[in-house]
C-alpha cells in the first residue's frame, strides 16, 4: 500500500530481530546469573576470534558497498562485492571454527566448567545465525548472475532485507564478543 | 485494467466504492495465483481465513486429546480402587493389573498430566485460539487484503502442525511421553535416565516445542507488521477494535518471551545430549554420583517463566479482547471506556515481564527478592479490575441479546473474577508457603486461564463462526453446553479451593497414605463426575461445530449481528482479498452502537455533519 512509508517485509524483519535478541539476551543474563554464582573458571578468548571479528566486519562493508552499487547503476561493483562478502563471511565461520578447536586444544572443552559451555552454546548459536545469512547472500548471488540487471522496487526490498539481517548478525556478534570480553 | 463487477446496490457496497481506498488488487491476478486447485486452496492454503479455520480445527482435534486425557487421570483420582481394565484396549501396558484389578500405572499418570498441561496450554490455548483469532481477524477488522506475509502465516501454521505431529508421535512411545510437569523442570527433564519419561519422550517435547516456538513467532511477526502497517485509510490505532489490540499485543508478548524459552531449551538440549552442567548439580541417580555438577535448576525456572507468566496472559489475553467485542456488540452499547481498556492491556502486557519469580517464591529465591515480585503481582490486580468494572459497566442498562457468544462471554467474566481473586491470595509470598503446589494453584489457574480462555474462545467461535464458515451454530445446543459447563466447571474447580487449604499436593497419583488427605475421598469423587458431564458437554460443542458446518442455518446477510466492525461488510462468501472492490475507508472506531437514535453506526460511515467521534478523542 501507498501509504507505508516503510516495506512491509523490511518491518517484519525488524520485528523478528527482537525476537533474535531477546535469545542471546537471555543466554547473556543466564551467564550473567551463573557467573555470580561461583566455580567459574576463567579464560582467554583465543586470537581467532579477534579475526574473524574482522572477516565479519570487512563482509558487512562488502556487502552494503555492493547495495550500493545495485541501487546506483553500477552493475560491476555489485557483481564483485557480492561474491567478496560471501567469501569474507564464510571466512568467519571458519576462524570460528579454529577458535573453538584452540579452546579445544586449550583443555576448555564443553564440559570442564559451565564458562566454556555457555561460550560453546552462545557462539555456536550466533554461528548458526551467520549460516541462514550466508544461505541468504548465495540467493542473492543466483539472483545477480543469473536474472538481468534490473534494480526494481522489488528486488531493492529483497536486497535491502539480507543486508539489514546481515548487519544485524554483524553487530550482535560485536555485542556477544564485548560481553564475552567484560564479563569472563 | 479494472476488475469488472456488477456496480454495488448495498448502501455499505456503495459507501466502500466511493470512499475506499483502491489498491489495484483484482487487477492483476497474482493474488489468486494461490488458489488456484484443492491443495493450494486448502492444505497449503496462504488465505488467513483458510490458516485460521486449520489452527482452530487442529486446535479441536488436541482439545480433545487433551481433555480426555484428564478425564482418565481424574478417573485414577475419583476411583482409585475402581476397575479401569476396560481403557485397557486404548492404553495397553499402561494399564497394571494389580490383584486382577486393572489400575493406571504411576508413570502414565504422570505423562498424562505432563500432556496435558502441555496440549491444553501451547497447541489448544495459544495456537488454537490466538492463531484462529489473529489470523480471521486481524486482515479483516484492519481492512487488509490479507497478511502481511502470507507465505510465513502458511509456514506458521505449517510448523505448529510438524510440532503437533511430533508430539503425538511422542505418546505412542514404549516408554510414553515426558512425564515430568508441563513446566518440564530439570532434573527430571535434563537426565535421559531420570525417569521413563526423560529418554525419548523429554527428546521428543523438545523437538515439539522449539518447533511450535518457530510458529509462534512466524505468526507473531506477521500480525505485529500487520497491525501496524496494514490497516485500511482512516483505521488509526485508536479506531482500531479491542479484538485488535489484544492480538497485537498478545503478539508482541510471545514475540519477546518465547525466544527466551528457546534458549532454556538449548541449553537443556545441551545438558540431556553434551553432558554440559547448565542446569545440574550434585545428582545421585539410583546410588551413582553423576559427574555433573555446579549447575543451577534454578536458573531453568527463571527462564521458563519469563515465558511461563506472560504466557498466561498470551492465552487470556486474546480471550478478553473477544468478549469486549462480542459484550459490547450484543449489548448494543459502546465499550465502556475503550481507551481504559486499551491502556489495561498495556499495563497488563507490560506488567507481565516483571512477575515471573512470583512461581518461585517456594524455590529458594531470597525473599527480599520475592517481595519485588510481590508487589508487581499485586499491581497487576489495578489493570484487570478496570477491564473488569470495565465489561459489567458495558452491560449494565444495556439491550443485552443473550445468544450464546454473549452468555459464554459474561461466563467469561465471572470466571474471571472467581480465579483473579484467588491469583492475590497466591501473589503473596507468605500465603504461598500454604498454598504452594497444592490444588488451590490448581482450582486458581483452572479457572481464571483454563476455563476463561475457553469460554473466550467459544465465544468467538460462536460469535463468528458465520463469517468462518457461512452458516450458524445452533443455539440451542449452544445454550446446553453454556449452562452445563459453566456449571460444572464450577463444580469441578470451586472444591479444590479446600482441597489446597487443607494443603492436598498437586501431581500426586495417590493420597491412600496420607491420614490427613484420606477423608477427601467423595470430594474427589464428586469432582471426577463433574469432570465427566463437563466433557460431554464439550463433546456435544465440538458435533454441533462439525453439524454446522454442513447443515447450519445458513447466514443470508451480510451483517447478522448488526455490528460495526469491518468484516461484517464482506461478502457472505469472502473470497480471496476480502472485499471484491476496493478496502473500505474507516471514519469512525468500532463501537458506536445506541448513538444519535441509531442502533448501530458501521466503521465506514463518515461521521454525519457536526458528529463528534466516540471515546477515540
Ligand atoms: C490478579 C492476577 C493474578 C495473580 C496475582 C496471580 C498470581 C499467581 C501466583 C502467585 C501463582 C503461583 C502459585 C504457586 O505456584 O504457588 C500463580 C499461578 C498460576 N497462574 Fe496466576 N495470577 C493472576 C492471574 C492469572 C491469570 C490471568 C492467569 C492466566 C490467564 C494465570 C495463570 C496461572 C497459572 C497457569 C499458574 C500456575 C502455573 C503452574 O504452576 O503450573 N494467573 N498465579
Ligand atoms: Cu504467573
Amino acid at each position: 500500500m501507498a501509504r507505508n512509508r516503510i516495506h512491509p517485509h523490511m518491518f517484519a524483519l525488524y520485528v523478528s530481530f527482537a525476537s533474535i535478541l531477546m535469545m542471546f539476551g537471555a543466554l547473556t543474563s543466564a551467564y550473567i546469573v551463573r557467573h555470580a554464582a561461583g566455580d567459574w573458571l576463567e579464560f582467554n578468548l583465543p586470537t581467532y576470534f579477534y579475526f574473524s571479528t574482522a572477516a565479519l566486519l570487512l563482509s558487512s562493508i562488502a556487502l552494503h558497498y555492493s547495495y550500493r552499487s545495485f541501487i546506483g547503476n553500477n552493475e560491476r561493483g555489485y557483481k564483485i562485492f557480492l561474491p567478496i562478502a560471501l567469501v569474507l563471511g564464510s571466512i568467519f565461520v571458519v576462524l570460528q571454527y579454529y577458535g573453538w578447536n584452540a579452546l579445544f586444544n586449550m583443555g576448555v572443552d564443553l564440559k570442564l566448567n559451565v564458562s566454556g559451555s555457555f561460550l560453546y552454546l552462545i557462539t555456536g548459536l550466533h554461528a548458526l545465525h551467520i549460516l541462514g545469512g550466508l544461505a541468504c547472500i548465495i540467493v542473492a548471488i543466483i539472483n545477480a548472475f543469473t536474472l538481468p540487471y534490473q534494480p526494481t522496487v522489488k528486488r531493492q526490498v529483497r536486497f535491502r532485507l539480507v543486508l539489514h539481517y546481515w548487519h544485524f548478525v554483524d553487530v550482535l556478534w560485536i555485542y556477544l564478543l564485548a560481553f564475552l570480553l567484560i564479563v569472563k | 485494467m479494472a476488475h469488472v463487477h456488477v456496480k454495488p446496490s448495498d448502501p455499505i457496497d456503495i459507501l466502500i466504492e466511493e470512499q475506499g481506498l483502491d489498491d489495484h488488487f483484482h487487477d492483476h491476478h497474482d493474488g489468486d495465483k494461490y488458489q488456484s486447485g484443492f491443495i493450494g486452496h486448502y492444505i497449503f492454503s496462504m488465505d488467513h481465513k483458510i490458516i485460521a479455520r486449520q489452527f482452530l480445527i487442529t486446535g479441536i482435534f488436541w482439545a480433545i486429546i487433551g481433555a480426555g486425557m484428564s478425564i482418565i487421570f481424574r478417573l485414577q483420582l475419583g476411583f482409585p480402587e475402581a476397575d479401569l481394565q476396560w481403557i485397557k484396549p486404548l492404553l495397553g501396558k499402561w494399564i497394571i493389573s494389580n490383584d486382577g484389578i486393572g489400575q493406571l500405572s504411576p508413570e502414565f499418570y504422570y505423562a498424562l498430566v505432563t500432556m496435558h498441561g502441555t496440549i491444553l496450554v501451547f497447541f489448544v490455548l495459544t495456537a488454537g485460539l490466538s492463531g484462529t483469532f489473529s489470523n480471521l481477524l486481524i486482515p479483516l477488522q484492519v481492512g487488509a487484503r490479507d497478511m502481511a506475509s502470507p507465505f510465513l502465516n502458511m509456514l506458521s501454521y505449517w510448523f505448529f502442525f510438524m510440532a503437533s505431529c511430533v508430539m503425538f508421535y511422542s505418546l505412542f512411545l514404549s516408554t510414553g511421553p515426558f512425564s515430568g510437569g508441563w513446566t518440564g523442570y530439570p532434573p527430571l527433564s535434563a537426565l535421559p535416565q531420570a525417569s521413563t519419561g526423560s529418554g525419548t519422550g523429554m527428546t521428543l517435547w523438545l523437538v515439539s516445542l522449539t518447533l511450535f516456538v518457530v510458529s509462534v513467532l512466524l505468526g507473531g511477526i506477521n500480525y505485529i507488521t500487520t497491525v501496524l502497517n496494514l490497516r485500511t485509510k482512516g483505521m488509526g490505532m485508536f479506531r482500531m477494535p479491542l479484538t485488535i489490540w489484544a492480538f497485537f499485543v498478545t503478539a508482541i508478548l510471545g514475540l519477546l518471551s518465547f525466544p527466551v524459552l528457546a534458549s532454556g531449551f538449548f541449553m537443556l538440549i545441551f545438558d540431556r545430549g553434551l553432558g554440559t552442567s547448565f542446569f545440574l548439580s550434585e545428582i545421585f541417580i539410583d546410588g551413582q554420583a553423576l559427574d555433573r555438577v555446579g549447575g543451577s535448576p534454578i536458573l531453568y525456572q527463571h527462564l521458563f517463566w519469563f515465558l511461563g507468566h506472560p504466557e498466561v496472559y498470551i492465552i487470556i489475553l486474546p480471550a478478553m479482547g473477544i468478549v469486549s467485542e462480542v459484550l459490547s456488540v450484543h449489548a448494543r452499547k459502546p465499550i465502556f471506556g475503550y481507551k481504559a481498556m486499551v491502556y489495561s492491556i498495556l499495563g497488563i502486557g507490560f506488567l507481565s515481564f516483571i512477575v515471573w519469580a512470583h512461581h518461585m517464591f517456594m524455590s529458594g529465591v531470597n525473599p527480599f527478592l520475592s517481595n519485588f515480585f510481590v508487589i508487581f503481582t499485586l499491581i497487576i490486580a489495578v489493570p484487570s479490575a478496570i477491564k473488569v468494572f470495565n465489561w459489567i459497566t458495558t452491560l449494565y442498562g444495556g439491550n443485552l441479546r443473550f445468544c450464546t457468544a454473549m452468555l459464554f462471554s459474561i461466563g467469561f467474566v465471572s470466571m474471571f473474577i472467581s480465579g483473579g481473586l484467588t491469583g492475590i491470595f497466591l501473589g503473596n509470598s507468605a500465603i504461598d508457603i500454604q498454598l504452594h503446589d497444592t490444588y488451590f494453584v490448581v482450582a486458581h489457574f483452572h479457572i481464571v486461564m483454563g476455563i476463561a480462555a475457553f469460554f473466550g474462545m467459544y465465544a468467538g467461535v460462536y460469535h463468528w463462526f458465520p463469517k468462518m464458515f457461512g452458516r450458524f451454530m445452533n443455539e440451542t445446543l449452544g445454550k446446553i453446553h453454556f449452562w452445563v459447563t459453566i456449571i460444572g466447571a464450577y463444580a469441578i474447580f470451586w472444591p479444590m479451593h479446600y482441597l489446597g487449604m487443607a494443603g492436598v499436593p498437586r501431581r500426586y497419583y495417590s493420597f491412600d497414605t496420607f491420614d490427613a488427605f484420606k477423608h477427601f475421598g467423595p470430594m474427589n469423587e464428586f469432582i471426577t463426575i463433574a469432570a465427566i458431564v463437563v466433557f460431554s458437554a464439550q463433546i456435544l460443542m465440538v458435533i454441533n461445530f462439525f453439524y454446522s458446518i454442513f447443515k447450519g442455518k445458513r447466514m443470508t446477510t451480510k451483517n447478522p449481528y448488526g455490528a460495526n466492525t469491518l468484516e461484517w461488510t464482506t461478502p457472505i462468501d469472502t473470497g480471496h482479498g476480502n472485499w471484491p472492490g476496493k478496502i473500505p475507508a474507516v471514519h469512525r472506531w468500532a463501537y458506536d452502537y445506541g448513538k444519535d437514535g441509531k442502533e448501530y453506526i458501521p466503521q465506514v460511515m463518515p461521521l454525519a455533519e457536526g458528529e463528534v467521534e466516540g471515546d477515540s478523542h
